[in-house]
This record gives C-alpha cells, sequence and structure tokens, in this order.
C-alpha cells in the first residue's frame, strides 16, 4: 500500500487555491500563457509556501510569515499619483494594482524604444518565462497569477539617456495581492538606465509579489535600480530573472527600506564572455522589520566579473537577510566573482544572517567572500565626538557613511543623490 | 588659577589601575611637555583629558578654567576647548575631511550658542593651513585619514586643531612614526597655533620633538604620577640619563 505523505495546507495556501481556481480562466492570456500559468501552478501545488525546511528559504519561512492570502487586487478605480522620490527625474510606466496604467505615468515611447503592455506584446518575439529562477516557487506563484506588466525593449544599438521608472503602486486602502510581471529587453550595443520602484500606503497590510525578467544583450550596458518603500505592513517578494550576453554591463542595486516583509530574489546567468556585473544593496532597517536579499549568480560562460556589495543597517528587532550563491560551471574558466556582506547591527535585538554559497567546476577562477556584522565602532564614535560632534549626530554620520558606501557605486548621479538623500532621512527619522 | 588642573587623579581600565594620584597644573598660554618610559600613563592621561569612556576615574577630579569637566560627554569637552592629537588617528570610511571639520566646528559652534562659520570664512580658515601643512586639496575631498600615510595622519591631526582653535590641545606622541622631514612639518603647524590664549600638553616619549616645540615646562610622568617637574633643560638631562632614575621610586 502507498500512504502519499502530503503536508496539511496552511490557509494561505487554501487560498491561493481557491483563488486559482476562481480566477484561472478571467486572467489574462490564452494559449501558450494560459498552459504557462497552469505548469506554474501545479508546481506551486506540489510544493507549498516555501518553509525554513528549503534551503533557499531557510530565514524567511514564508509558511510561517503569510499567514493568509489575501483577494486579488482589483484595478484602480480612479486616477492617482504614484510616489517619487524627491529630484528623482525619470520617465514613469506605472504598474497600478498589478495592472499598466498608462494615464497614471508619463513615459514616452521614442526612438530605440518600445513600450506595450506584457500580454499585448507579440510572443513571438519574447517567450515568457524562460530566465533562470522561473522554478523558483514565488516566481511560479507571480506566473499562476501574473495580472499585468508591460515589455519595454531597447532595440540594438540604441543609448536612451534618461531614466525610465517601472513604478508599481498599491492604491487599494483594503489590503489586497498584486502579481505584477515585466519583461526588460536590452538590444545588443543598446543602453539603457531604469529604475523599479515599489510604492504602497502605510498601515495595510497588501502583498506583493513581482517578476522582472532582463534579457541583456551583447554589448549593451544596464544600470538597474531598485527602490523598496513599501508601506510598513507590506509583504513583497520581488524576483529578478536576468540573462546576459557577451561584454556586457550590468549593474544592478536593490535599495530597500519599506515593508514589513520584504524577500528580493536575482537569479542570474552570464551567458556570453566577458561581462561585467555588479549588485549592490542598502537595506535600511527598524522595528520587525524582515529583509533577505537572496542571490544566485551564475556563471555559465568564461572570463566574466561580477561583484555583489550589500550593506544593511539594522535598528529594533528587526532581522536582515543575505544569501549569496555563485555557481562557476565547468567551462567558465577566468570567471572572477566576489561578495561581500556587511551588517551594522544598531540594537542587541536585532539580527543579521549572512550565507554566501560558491560552487565552482572550473579551475581557474577566483571566487570569495566576505561578511561582517557588528556595532558602531567605538574607537570611530569617540574620535568624531572627541571633535565636537554630539552622540547621536556623531552615530549618524557613521551610519550615513556606512550606508553611502554602498550608495556611492551607482553610477547615474541623480538616482545616487535621490537615494543618499532617502537614507539621510530615514536617519534623521532614527531619531 | 592654571587653566588645567588635575587633581590626584587615580584611574583604572579593565581593573587595571594606570593613574595613580597624578596632580597636574598648566597655566594659560603654557606648554607643558609630558615625558615618560612606556607604560607610565602619558597616553591614559591623554585619553582621560579627552572622555574616552573605557577608563575609570575612581578618585580626584580634572578642572580647566576651574569646572571639573570628568562629568562631561566628549563632544561637550571639545565645545569646552578641549582637543586631542590622537597617538593613533583612527580612519573615518565614507565621511569626507571637508564633512567632518565643518560638521565638528558648527556642533561646537552651536554648543556654545555661537552661528555657523560661513562658508567663504570656513573654507579660508581650512584653506591657510591646509596649504602650510602641505595638505593638498584632493587630501581634503577624500575621506578622514582613508588611505593616508603616519605624517599624513598627524598632519590631518594639526590641520583640525587649527580649524577648531582649542584652548587647551593634548598632543599625544605626535612626533611617533615620524621622520625628521614629517616632525619639522608638524611642529612648525603647532608652533604656529602657540597663543597666550591657549595651553597645550605635549605628551612625548623622547626629547626630540622638544627640539622644536619648544616647552615652558616639563613633567615627568612614571607609574601614574608626575614625579619631577622642570624647565625645558630637564628634557635634556632625561636624554642624557633615560628614565631608569625615575622607575623605581614612584613603586
Amino acid at each position: 500500500m502507498n500512504a502519499e505523505v502530503r503536508a496539511i495546507k496552511t490557509p494561505a495556501e487554501q487560498a491561493l487555491n481557491a483563488a486559482y481556481t476562481a480566477a484561472r480562466t478571467m486572467l489574462p492570456g490564452k494559449g501558450a500563457i494560459a498552459d504557462l500559468r497552469e505548469a506554474a501552478f501545479q508546481r506551486f501545488d506540489a510544493a507549498g509556501l516555501p518553509h525554513r525546511r528549503i534551503e533557499e528559504w531557510k530565514y524567511t519561512d514564508l509558511r510561517a510569515l503569510m499567514r493568509e492570502a489575501k483577494p486579488l487586487a482589483e484595478p484602480a478605480k480612479a486616477k492617482g499619483k504614484v510616489p517619487a522620490l524627491p529630484g528623482l527625474a525619470a520617465g514613469r510606466i506605472a504598474i497600478v494594482n498589478g495592472r499598466y496604467e498608462q494615464a497614471w505615468g508619463d513615459f514616452r515611447a521614442g526612438p530605440g524604444v518600445e513600450l506595450s503592455d506584457v500580454f499585448a506584446a507579440d510572443q513571438r518575439n519574447y517567450r515568457l518565462g524562460e530566465v533562470p529562477g522561473s522554478d523558483d516557487i514565488a516566481f511560479s506563484l507571480n506566473t499562476a497569477f501574473m495580472m499585468g506588466g508591460v515589455v519595454l525593449r531597447v532595440t540594438k544599438d540604441a543609448k536612451v539617456a534618461a531614466p525610465v521608472e517601472i513604478a508599481h503602486v498599491f492604491a487599494g486602502e483594503a489590503a489586497a495581492a498584486m502579481y505584477p510581471r515585466s519583461v526588460v529587453i536590452v538590444e545588443p550595443d543598446a543602453r539603457l538606465t531604469f529604475i523599479e520602484s515599489f510604492n504602497g500606503p502605510a498601515g495595510v497590510d497588501y502583498q506583493v509579489n513581482s517578476a522582472l525578467e532582463l534579457v541583456i544583450g551583447d554589448g549593451a550596458h544596464v544600470d538597474h535600480v531598485m527602490i523598496g518603500n513599501d508601506g510598513d505592513a507590506a509583504l513583497r517578494i520581488s524576483t529578478l530573472g536576468l540573462t546576459v550576453g557577451a561584454r556586457a554591463t550590468y549593474n544592478g542595486f536593490i535599495y530597500t527600506a519599506g515593508g514589513a516583509v520584504i524577500r528580493n530574489q536575482v537569479f542570474a546567468r552570464f551567458e556570453g564572455e566577458g561581462t561585467q556585473a555588479s549588485i549592490g544593496g542598502a537595506t535600511l532597517l527598524k522595528g520587525r522589520q524582515h529583509v533577505d536579499n537572496t542571490l544566485v549568480i551564475s556563471h555559465a560562460a568564461g572570463g566574466c566579473t561580477s561583484r555583489e556589495r550589500f550593506r544593511t543597517v539594522l535598528e529594533d528587532e528587526s532581522h536582515g537577510i543575505f544569501q549569496g550563491k555563485i555557481i562557476v560551471e565547468p567551462h567558465a574558466q577566468k570567471t572572477d566573482a566576489k561578495m561581500a556582506s556587511h551588517a551594522l547591527l544598531l540594537s542587541d535585538e536585532a539580527e543579521a544572517d549572512n550565507k554566501p554559497e560558491l560552487e565552482i567546476f572550473a579551475d581557474d577562477v577566483q571566487c570569495g567572500h566576505g561578511a561582517t556584522a557588528g556595532a558602531i565602532d567605538r574607537a570611530l564614535k569617540f574620535y568624531l565626538m572627541s571633535r565636537g560632534i554630539p552622540e547621536k549626530e556623531a552615530e549618524a554620520l557613521l551610519i550615513q557613511a556606512f550606508v553611502g558606501e554602498a550608495i556611492e557605486g551607482i553610477a547615474h548621479v541623480s538616482i545616487r543623490e535621490a537615494l543618499l538623500g532617502a537614507a539621510a532621512q530615514w536617519l534623521s527619522a532614527r531619531g | 588659577m592654571p587653566f588645567l588642573e588635575v587633581r590626584n587623579l587615580h584611574v583604572e581600565i579593565e581593573g587595571k589601575k594606570i593613574l595613580n594620584g597624578l596632580t597636574l597644573s598648566v597655566e594659560k598660554g603654557q606648554v607643558a611637555a609630558i615625558m615618560g618610559p612606556n607604560g607610565s600613563g602619558k597616553s591614559t592621561l591623554a585619553y582621560v583629558l579627552a572622555g574616552k569612556d573605557e577608563y575609570t576615574v575612581t578618585e580626584g577630579d580634572v578642572l580647566l578654567d576651574g569646572e571639573s569637566i570628568l562629568e562631561m560627554a566628549p563632544d561637550e569637552r571639545a565645545a569646552k576647548g578641549v582637543f586631542l592629537a590622537f597617538q593613533y588617528p583612527v580612519e573615518v570610511p565614507g565621511v569626507a575631511t571637508m564633512t567632518f571639520l565643518r560638521t565638528a566646528l558648527n556642533a561646537q559652534r552651536k554648543a556654545r550658542g555661537e552661528g555657523e562659520l560661513s562658508t567663504p570664512e570656513f573654507m579660508k580658515r581650512v584653506r591657510d593651513t591646509a596649504s602650510h601643512l602641505g595638505i593638498s586639496q584632493e587630501m581634503l575631498r577624500r575621506a578622514v585619514n582613508v588611505g593616508f600615510s603616519g605624517g599624513e595622519k598627524k598632519r590631518n591631526e594639526i590641520l583640525q586643531m587649527a580649524v577648531l582653535q582649542p584652548k587647551l590641545a593634548v598632543l599625544d606622541e605626535t612626533d611617533s612614526g615620524l621622520d625628521i622631514d614629517a616632525l619639522k612639518v608638524v611642529a612648525d603647524g603647532v608652533n604656529r597655533l602657540r597663543s597666550p590664549d591657549r595651553s597645550m600638553v605635549v605628551i612625548t616619549h623622547y626629547q626630540r620633538l622638544l627640539n622644536y616645540i619648544v616647552p615652558d615646562v616639563v613633567h615627568v610622568l612614571a607609574k601614574g604620577r608626575v614625579v619631577k617637574s622642570g624647565g625645558k633643560e630637564l628634557a635634556l638631562e632625561l636624554e642624557a640619563k633615560g628614565y631608569a632614575q625615575f622607575q623605581g621610586e614612584a613603586a
């Protein structure tokens, strides 16, 4: 006799099941898209919500953290405004309650830049769901429920000077769940700076499961900054699936200050030789915030350089997590991959977890990792105070410097300044 | 009344007694050299004057212009005019030297109820001193002491002193790690700051520094207390005879 061992479904899993059953035929996209949804949902249904005994989710037990699944968000009723950081000028593409709302934004497509709704885009040119990480359970949930989003394409050789922002906004008053899915394609030798921001009201426990597919062609240059400014009760999981061609440049940055439970996942694969990639991060946490940055970087071609530099400031009882895995495939010789994660603990109750992993199958590579977690250096603080700087101000200066060193890596000056300003604001609110 | 008065000071760190009834007076405008062998408590005295909290004062008092400063935080002491030039200046990554100087100066002025120095005034004060000390604009733009050589760090201490214009400057082994040329530059910077309104405590192990910063008075420290005081010729005597004569008697 066979006894099938199967965990009892949590209320959230049951709600997701019911929501999918009810919404399946109403969700956008037919044919191949519907098949993609169905396969993704089956993956989720077999696995359930990820929990602490799944290594990749060890520190973010979603089964425990996501007590209930909110109903799927309805389209926004009235036109509203997209919140933006002061001083940050960008052509905005608004994704409101999980759907592309052209009227909310001010982005204008120009020469070399094409924009369409993710479900209106010509599927002959691009097939959804083929980026790294698409088997991940959170990514699969996004695929099952994806509501809307855009395909932004920068055509070959086009250099887009002004930054483009894909601004996600939750505009409801009652908690709901949104599943935006967008695609950014940067064709060979093209150039793009883009921002992905996440915004929503305080006090509403809305849920976001977003996914972005980013495809970077040979010789292209992409600067990509994620800005997490969610409301304080939000739960958000954002997945980036990234493929990069040869001789390309990818500079990613993940800034997170808002939200109750946040997980940023990056699944990247370098498929051509001679690519340079960096992913930085600055995370500012207080209260009981939980933020998990998890990166899986696969060097599938030789001669690529990757750098990960993450910094986290933790107040109160907050919890910050960095998990970085670097995979060097057998033929990816001359890989140069390094990661570093540093946490500054401002309270005895805060917790920082760093988990670096290296899986190296080639023999001529340079890989390294470094991680630290500690309090403000007393010797530095005394030095500053001995010059007349009061204790709180000295601490603020040192925290700002710690975070600033990460943010300074952002090439685009107005994005960098805006984030330095946001970090200073966070510090001054610290009191 | 002396400007700085240290009365019967007893200090411990981690249960170990370092200062053992130290008594010392420094007059307004006076340059006092403190000499002594390793472990005599010279750096401890410097840190206690600046207010480093790892040290525990078990007895005695420190008066600045007649007022006890022992209960004051380091920043409050700085606002009262205390400045410590560190023996080992720390690197402060991510904080530009100019930002640091301006923040410190304005914080002190604010604590004293004075207005902020205007940008042109501030820039002039920094540039004038920086050029005397051979500190380039490029160094001023860099993070405080990051990537500086030992000599550059010491010069940066004197620059800070010149910008902050303290009433009591404590120089903790400012000569350590300097070659003779760097020593001259630093000493020259210090001498330019000598003033009837500024007292200085120059702590050194060697007499060499005192050829360039000529003290009004020399105190010898051994085993946590002042064991001998005299004029500048005392330094020369110590150079000739060494500290051995004092090692036994304070025990």
